[in-house]
């Protein structure tokens, strides 16, 4: 993992996923309340959780614009977020994925397959002159593939934004608690069903 | 078998349930089906001029009631004539409740005939508010609003019902209190606060030598007034009461020193300014208390009691963080308070700084210059008048600006509920529909607004409604023909030249304009005059009745904390000039 930031040079970054009701205009309540308070976002990805009544919003938000505190704060004022797990990007588990459509004449096809096999990505359509890819890693590694990748020419490129968990002790027994230690979870008091 | 009944039927059946016993509205378009079943309802309806005036009445009646206040609208333009007063609600945690029509499910997003996107609009200004796609979801929707809106901080919420889910039909039920707890699992407020820190709280306060109760809204909304007195009064700690709170603390008890802030009494002021403890109740640490924060109390820790989270530490941190209702809290605090004392602790003692703090109140008194003879009437003569000639008892209500800051300074508040205003928004247009709304909820008082003349011009056609559904408020324009603060401000800062804030002089006849709609108008322009025609305004209960003081267009509001400097700066009337150093 290269040590440059992502999220640009003086940037603090920190993730937080945020179990909504999965109902109608969530999704709207949650960025709306980014925009009014003036908090910036670096990413948003938001998809169902393993039950159906719940989505999993996973924000990563800038320490420079406001602090910690307070996004969470506010955000647990929307009736419909249920819980609020900060991930401290040293205690998760981070990933995100990129597809990359780049230029790739019949001379370069074969360096860029290379590079492709040394990131660990995949090719997964091939034109006359380009090849798509996608690479699924930490937001470094993508931005480190998307630097190899610059010379031969972007097409075009999608990101998803990060996605993360919290990172499992290796020590038995209670790995959960580690997690826990170093990333906190602000829950509605009631069961969180 | 379980009984049918439409959408309409199920909204008007849910109101009732959840014990309205009036509503504010106006009928349209896609709320029609709903005011067919009102005609059976027991639910007063009453019909308002503007939509705006609707929401304000709904927020007077919850004033003063506790109870949330409702307001009934169609789609479209009177969705959005019903944001001010949403918006007015949520800055000053009123519990309101918004019903607006939609335009029928099939049609929405196709830009139809009075369509807007009413949830859409209304998102950041409510605490919460929902679409209803089904008939059958409408008796849950109604009991999650006025749970909302009434449970931890208050604040408004906002039901949006196409027109065809009030045509459905649906299965009447009613749920329970735990099926609505259950409904909305991401919604726990907290209402009893942390033990350890309410004990670590008490320990500050006996220990503290220069103490001051910091006494917010949130003191009202807990119906905190009476354990509020017993701590002020076991503990002897001198009390501030913001714009949102007078008459939380009486303002005959030795103990209060007014409102602090920035048209604040200096003795409020000073007294936050040089305290070593600051005990914030519900209180939010507000600019307009705070002046520039870097200079806001310099040497006094905090302990900061709210009901609201999001509100600890957002402009000052506090040194103990109490997440709580007041009234629950402040219990608490009395009861360690009590147990530190009788396991032998002592309070330090506070007896040099009352009487500092006397010294102020003494020194500084609220100041204006009778007029003299001949000259213009003294708005704060008339306010003086207005407030010895009032009822006891009686209910003020204020739009926003000069008359609103002289009110607060020169009314004598001696109960809770007795001060209506428009405090985070600053609504001008606040006080008519207000005060109606006051009076429909507390019909056994007396309800006199105080209004400007620039805020009488915004919604003065609802007195059409008060004369017609015989609501007998009393209004007092204190008129200087002037959006009276803008010009202090152009006075004061701009070098005196006055820009767009001249209204007129002469127009509109108040007087003709009040009897035009059904009020009876009094005009009132020599100092002589003044008791006389309060005295007739008091007198009369079975119509609203319009007192136009015509007073001097270029008095202003003091004590004054100019906007950005720090509260050590506040200027003080001339007559006081002489005397600062006695804040130092």
């Amino acid at each position: 993992m290269s040590g440059s930031n992502p999220y640009g040079q003086d940037s603090q970054h920190h993730v937080l996923s945020v179990l909504v009701q999965n109902r109608p205009g969530v999704l709207a309540r949650v960025s709306a309340l980014f925009a009014r308070r003036g908090y910036n976002i670096f990413s948003l990805a938001v998809a169902p959780t393993e039950h159906p009544d719940y989505s999993r919003i996973t924000i990563v938000v800038d320490l420079q614009s406001a602090p910690l505190e307070q996004m969470t704060k506010q955000l647990f004022k929307l009736i419909d977020v249920v819980r609020i797990s900060e991930l401290d990007p040293r205690f998760s588990v981070e990933r995100e994925l990129i597809m990359v459509t780049v230029k790739a004449t019949a001379e370069q096809r074969s360096q860029i397959v290379e590079l492709t096999n040394i990131f660990e990505a995949r090719i997964l359509s091939v034109g006359v002159e380009a090849l798509t890819v996608s690479l699924d890693g930490s937001p470094s590694a993508i931005d480190d593939f998307m630097k190899a990748l610059h010379p031969y020419g972007i097409v075009e490129s999608q990101r998803t934004g990060l996605v993360a968990l919290p990172k499992l002790d290796r020590a038995a027994p209670s790995s959960a608690q580690s997690a826990a230690s170093s990333n906190t979870t602000h829950s509605s008091q009631g069961k969180a069903r | 078998m379980k009984e049918k009944l439409t959408g309409a039927q199920a909204l008007i059946r849910a109101l009732e349930h959840e014990n309205v016993d009036v509503m504010f509205g106006l009928p349209g378009g896609c709320i029609l089906p709903a005011y067919d079943p009102l005609i059976e309802s027991k639910i007063r309806h009453i019909l308002v001029r503007h939509e705006q005036g609707a929401g304000h009445m709904a927020e007077g009646y919850a004033h003063v009631t506790g109870r949330p206040g409702v307001a009934m609208v169609t789609s479209g333009p009177a969705a959005t004539n019903l944001v001010t007063p949403l918006c007015d609600a949520y800055m000053d945690s009123i519990p309101m409740v918004g019903i607006t029509g939609q335009v029928p499910t099939a049609a929405i997003g196709t830009d139809a005939f009075q369509e807007c996107d009413t949830v859409g609009i209304t998102r950041s200004i409510t605490k919460h508010n929902e679409l209803v796609m089904s008939a059958q979801d409408l008796p849950m929707v109604v009991r999650q609003a006025f749970y909302i809106a009434t449970t931890g901080r208050p604040g408004p919420t906002l039901i949006d019902i196409p027109k065809d889910v009030l045509q459905n039909e649906m299965d009447w039920y009613w749920p329970s209190d735990d099926e609505v707890r259950d409904s909305l699992p991401g919604y726990r407020p907290n209402a009893k606060g942390h033990t350890k820190m309410i004990k670590e709280a008490a320990r500050m306060i006996l220990a503290a030598r220069q103490p001051v109760l910091y006494v917010g809204g949130g003191v009202l909304k807990a119906r905190a007034a009476g354990v509020l007195r017993e701590l002020a009064e076991l503990t002897q700690i001198p009390v501030v009461t913001t714009l949102m709170a007078r008459g939380a603390f009486p303002d005959s008890h030795p103990l209060c020193l007014g409102m602090p802030g920035m048209h604040g009494t200096a003795t409020a002021v000073t007294a936050m300014q040089k305290a070593d403890l600051l005990i914030a109740l519900g209180s939010r640490f507000d600019d307009r208390v705070t002046g520039k924060v870097s200079g806001f109390a310099p040497d006094a820790k905090i302990i900061h009691v709210d009901i609201d989270p999001a509100e600890q530490g957002t402009v000052r941190r506090p040194d103990v963080p109490i997440v709580g209702d007041c009234r629950l809290v402040i219990e608490e605090m009395l009861k360690a308070i009590k147990d530190l004392l009788q396991s032998g602790e002592t309070q330090a003692d506070v007896g040099p700084w009352r009487s500092r703090v006397s010294g102020w109140r003494e020194q500084f008194p609220l100041a204006y210059d009778q007029s003299e003879p001949g000259a213009a009437l003294k708005p704060q003569f008339c306010l003086e008048k207005l407030r010895d000639g009032a009822p006891e008892g009686t209910i003020v209500v204020s739009g926003v600006g000069q008359h609103q800051m002289w009110t607060s300074q020169y009314w004598n508040f001696e109960e809770p509920y007795t001060w209506v205003n428009s405090g985070g928004l600053g609504t001008m247009g606040f006080a008519v529909p207000a005060a109606i709304g006051a009076k429909v909820g507390r019909p056994d008082k007396t309800v006199w607004a105080v209004d400007g003349d620039g805020c009488f011009q915004m919604t003065a056609q609802e007195l059409v409604t008060a004369s017609l559904e015989r609501i007998p408020v009393k209004i007092g324009i204190l008129n200087n023909s002037y959006l009276g603060m803008v010009r202090q401000w152009q006075e004061m800062f701009y070098g005196e030249r006055f820009s767009e804030v001249n209204l007129s002089g002469t127009l509109p006849d108040f007087v003709k304009w009040a009897e035009a709609m059904g009020c009876v108008g009094i005009r009132v322009d020599d100092p002589q005059e003044v008791e006389a025609a309060i005295d007739k305004a008091n007198s009369i209960n079975d119509r609203p009745v319009v007192v136009d003081f015509r007073v001097a267009e270029d008095e202003k509001v003091f004590p004054m904390v100019p906007a950005g400097k720090s509260n050590d700066d506040i200027l003080l009337h001339h007559s006081q000039d002489s005397r600062r150093e006695f804040l130092k």
